[in-house]
């Protein structure tokens, strides 16, 4: 289910949580992306939600956890971090999807005590991440976990972090650059993502797009906006960059003070033009 | 070259850069003939090619007007996106229904983006329904409509008869709006309004 999904409106908080605990399972796996769509954030849905991390009544035919899957999804948007201790168990499932959206969601609760399980891993190096036999994926979620310890600054990962630039999936390299950059803030990382808006293949330059605007990259504003894919891509490229730049200003007035060395104005003349 | 072969060749191409070679010619063309196959080849899902043909749509300036508003593509909102972006740089008051709408009600975003962004530069041909659709939209969910907005704000707040509601709304954005991006940009269209020998971007 997409995040940007219109919710059912006729769904109430109340109903939400009552379909999460009841027996049809379509409407329980609808309700954990709800809440978090929602963003209900109440301690109740945020229990019922780390309840559902353990459920073993939704299973698919291959044995995957659809109701985890979601309910890790939706946690990483509650910003309630009594939920990491429960999304750490998930990094320990045995289906790639739930420890792929307890990754993502950690990254986001931002709470430092999942890292050493986020370690746990990449154990094996890039040798040991290889694609599962019959099986559209690695043996791990190495792009989220990669993009998850750069984002929790776990800077005593670096070590295993960098062998992933060499990975043979370009998106997996990628993530590593990304990690790398902010673990490291050393330039030429970022440079390695902006390198990639040249790639042939379109979606690695839709990838290096929204990587280098999160990462908040300044230098990349230009290289976005000349990158050869659609124009709203690059518009929430540049738009996530200066949201980055913004919040570390103190104040938006103050990052906007006119000055010529003042380089959001030529970054917000970039975004016009992408209109 | 007959302007025949040269059509003859972008419907042809077998590959994209032989397409973009033939649209290419063609733009160099300056035959009229070419202006409803350059609309049509902005509906191919080809990035470089229908950027090329924009460039070439809006060089041509007043005589491809018409021939876009007659080939609006209905379906294609891609294609639609590079119509209304040509008929917003072009700034001719005929096509102000046409944008009004597009900016008020098309279902593509991307579609609303660029025709937002050409009513500024239209205001003096329908200062109603301009004003009317800026009020509304600043009010819009999607965050990059009303950065749009903003920026033809920015150049209604030149324009004297226009320039206090505009600054009211700018200021209600650069002070209210939930998104920083849009409280920077309408900051900036502030601070370049005041100061009226500035350039527009």
């Amino acid at each position: 289910m997409q995040d940007n999904a219109a919710p059912d409106p006729t769904l109430t908080r109340e109903k939400a949580l009552a379909n999460l605990t009841g027996d049809d399972l379509g409407l329980r796996y609808y309700a954990a992306w709800w809440l978090g769509r929602m963003r209900v954030h109440d301690w109740e849905a945020v229990a019922a939600l780390i309840a559902a991390l353990a459920d073993s009544q939704d299973r698919t035919e291959l044995g995957g956890y659809p109701l985890r899957r979601n309910a890790a999804r939706a946690l990483g948007k509650l910003a309630d971090t009594r939920a990491v201790p429960g999304l750490i168990q998930c990094l320990a499932c045995e289906d790639f999807y739930v420890r792929e959206a307890a990754a993502q969601s950690l990254a986001m609760l931002g709470d430092v005590a999942c890292v050493p399980a986020l370690r746990g891993l990449l154990a094996g190096g890039v040798a040991a991440a290889q694609r599962v036999p019959d099986k559209p994926h690695l043996r791990q979620p190495y792009e989220d976990v990669l993009e998850a310890l750069g984002a929790l600054k776990a800077v005593e990962a670096v070590t295993e972090v960098a062998p992933f630039l060499g990975h043979e999936v370009a998106r997996v390299r990628l993530s590593a650059a990304r990690a790398m950059y902010g673990l490291t803030g050393e330039r030429q990382y970022a440079e390695q993502l902006v390198q990639a808006l040249e790639d042939p293949d379109i979606n690695l330059r839709r990838v290096a797009l929204s990587d280098l605007g999160a990462l908040g990259y300044l230098e990349a504003a230009r290289p976005i906006a000349r990158a050869r894919t659609e124009n709203s891509f690059k518009l929430f490229a540049l738009k996530g960059l200066l949201d980055v730049q913004l919040s570390a200003a103190s104040s938006v007035g103050q990052a906007m003070v006119p000055h010529p060395e003042n380089p959001m104005p030529a970054v917000l003349a970039l975004m016009d033009e992408l209109l | 070259m007959e302007i025949s072969t040269l059509i003859q060749r972008v419907r042809q191409a077998s590959s994209p850069a032989e397409l973009l070679q033939a649209v290419q010619a063609l733009a160099a063309s300056q035959d009229a003939q070419a202006l409803p196959v350059l609309i049509e080849v902005l509906g191919y899902n080809n990035p470089a090619v229908a950027g090329l043909a924009l460039q070439s749509l809006i060089a041509w300036g007043e005589p491809a007007v018409l021939p876009l508003l007659a080939n609006l593509d209905g379906y294609n909102y891609g294609a639609r996106a590079y119509s209304v972006r040509a008929l917003a740089a072009l700034g001719d008051a005929r096509a102000l229904a046409v944008l009004v709408a597009a900016a008020e009600t098309d279902f593509a975003p991307s579609v609303r983006r660029a025709a937002l962004k050409g009513l500024g530069r239209l205001y003096a041909a329908g200062p109603e329904s301009i004003g009317a659709c800026l009020r509304q939209v600043v009010q819009d969910e999607d965050w990059s409509i009303r950065y749009a907005a903003v920026v033809s704000l920015e150049a209604l707040a030149r324009q004297p008869e226009a320039q206090a509601e505009a600054t009211q709304l700018l200021t209600q954005l650069a002070d209210h709006d939930p998104e920083p991006v849009l409280q920077a940009r309408a900051l900036l269209a502030l601070q370049r309004a005041q100061q009226p020998s500035a350039t527009c971007a």
